[in-house]
């Protein structure tokens, strides 16, 4: 049995090859601007965050890289974790991510060059307009998580060991409440993404931790509002580090060194500043800014 | 949400010609249509020779055949994504997160349906013809074609039943694929994504035109094969 089906699997991947050979040579051009590109092309992958995808940053900054370097970048959207990971194991060539003590990690591990401050934006505690913890408007982050823990009010977590996971898991620490202990049927963990947890909290009248840019962008919205914003805790802050070529040989560090330099650059920096939703900006360009 | 704005979604995205909006419909196509042949090309000749061939084991090859059928897309996603990482063995040669890394998923998912399904057909009309097929000096491994064309209508179902799965997954390829914008993005993925940004009316929108273009397919292979039975009379 192993044997047959070891047969049948290689004879699945030679037979998938040569049949994408065909596909290829057999399907008709698309339109150039997003014609999937052809052998030869020059592109990056990059592994970044659901919530660079979501607020369509990406669709806005990539096309200028693209028209100043010909370099396509290819971005696979995950949380930051799981996006350090995709590096780590050398399945990217650059690594955009918010997490900054997970990114300095990766770089001391050797996985990343140098990181760099990119941008920052913050975090919101968006809540149901009925308020049921009755904390809109405050302004106190820490005040206000310990008052939904209190009062068993639902709270969505991402659960996926994202940037935006991993700071709230910090903020419950501020807020002095013990999770593991204090974890109930109002503590829900969903696993999934930015859009998919505002989904959620939408749907089940919850709290959730969001970025500020991809709650802008989110059009769902629903019975949702901001209930709390403005603590200074709730910086969040964006990076970014070519994978090390010493760990990974087949990176392509000079393009992806392009992009990281172009990123940090003047004109990536005012590339980012310059994409607004209905007149309001989602990131502040901080690479300049010494200890970002 | 109301359904007006699903309709007027759907019917934008198709009035529109949107570049990337076509971009998105022919990858899905490609990589679905390239999976299902490939899955043909190796499944019909494989699943014939399961049914005539007799050997130690057979059952249980049949029931794990079977049973793989229902194998969890993500689940194929992620051993193909294993392989194919650049830490997996086949890392070398670069194909994560690129449509081939999506073909090669979904091979694994519509091959067992292709294998499966095939077997059974050619086993019962093997049952039939057996003694006719044996008197024209047809045996064993050389009735398989005369058997697969015989079947071909049953067979062609057992094809379509294999490009249903692999049209309506989004498990495998968003997995393998990384749902690139221009180089991986897929129907389904857009919709998972569209779902994501909270854009619903869009991801239902995208819906509608899937599920248009799997009739469409489904009907164009019914007409064919009505066409075809007529004149093998």
């Amino acid at each position: 049995m192993t044997l047959s089906k070891r047969l049948l699997l290689t004879a699945g991947f030679a037979a998938a090859f040569a049949g994408s050979a065909f596909a290829q040579t057999t399907t008709a051009t698309p339109p150039a601007a997003t014609a999937p590109a052809a052998a030869g092309t020059r592109f990056i992958t990059v592994s970044s965050t659901t919530s660079t995808q979501d607020s369509g940053l990406f669709g806005h900054i990539l096309p200028l890289f693209k028209a100043k370097t010909g370099i396509e970048v290819r971005v696979v959207s995950q949380g930051t974790g799981q996006a350090l990971d995709t590096g780590r194991r050398g399945d990217a060539d650059v690594v955009f991510v918010h997490a900054k003590a997970q990114e300095e990690k990766f770089v001391a591990d050797g996985f990343g060059l140098e990181r760099k401050a990119v941008m920052y934006n913050d975090f919101v505690l968006i809540g149901p307009k009925s308020d049921p913890a009755g904390i809109a408007g405050t302004k106190d982050i820490a005040a206000a998580l310990l008052k939904i823990q209190e009062k068993g009010a639902a709270f969505v977590s991402r659960g996926d060991k994202s940037g935006t996971h991993a700071a709230e898991l910090n903020l419950w620490k501020v807020a002095g409440v013990d999770l593991d202990a204090k974890k109930g049927s109002w503590y829900r963990e969903i696993g999934q993404g930015m859009g998919a947890a505002l989904n959620t909290a939408g749907g089940m009248s919850g709290y959730v931790l969001a970025d500020r840019g991809t709650w802008i962008s989110f059009k769902n919205r629903g019975d949702l509002a901001i209930a709390v914003e403005g603590d200074r805790r709730l910086f969040n802050q964006y990076g970014v580090m070519a994978v090390n070529p010493a760990k990974h040989p087949h990176v392509k560090i000079n393009d992806g060194q392009a992009f990281v330099t172009w990123l940090t650059g003047p004109e990536g920096q005012k590339a980012i500043a310059d994409y607004k939703i209905d007149g309001q900006q989602l990131f502040f360009p901080n690479a300049s800014q010494a200890g970002a | 949400m109301d359904l007006t704005a699903i309709f007027q979604a759907a019917f934008a995205l198709v009035v529109g010609l949107d570049p990337a909006f076509l971009a998105i419909v022919s990858l899905s196509l490609r990589v679905t249509l390239s999976a299902v042949l490939i899955a043909g090309l190796i499944g019909l000749p494989l699943g014939a020779a399961l049914a005539l061939a007799r050997f130690r084991g057979r059952s249980v090859v049949i029931v794990i055949l079977n049973a793989l059928m229902g194998l969890p897309p993500v689940v194929a996603g992620l051993i193909v994504f294993l392989m194919l990482s650049r830490s997996g063995p086949l890392g070398s040669l670069g194909l994560l997160f690129t449509p081939t890394a999506m073909i090669v998923a979904q091979v694994l998912l519509v091959l067992p349906i292709v294998i499966a399904l095939t077997r059974q057909t050619v086993e019962d009309l093997w049952a039939e013809y057996r003694d006719h097929l044996r008197s024209v000096g047809l045996e064993g491994m050389r009735a398989i074609p005369t058997l697969l064309f015989d079947g071909r209508f049953a067979l062609a179902t057992a094809l379509l039943a294999g490009f249903g799965r692999a049209s309506a997954e989004v498990g495998a390829v968003l997995i393998v694929g990384g749902n690139i914008a221009g180089y991986t993005r897929t129907m389904t993925t857009t919709i998972t994504l569209e779902t994501s940004k909270g854009d619903l009316p869009l991801a239902l929108g995208l819906g509608l035109v899937l599920i248009t273009l799997t009739l469409a397919i489904n009907a164009v292979a019914f007409g064919a094969s009505r066409i075809g039975a007529r004149y093998a009379g």
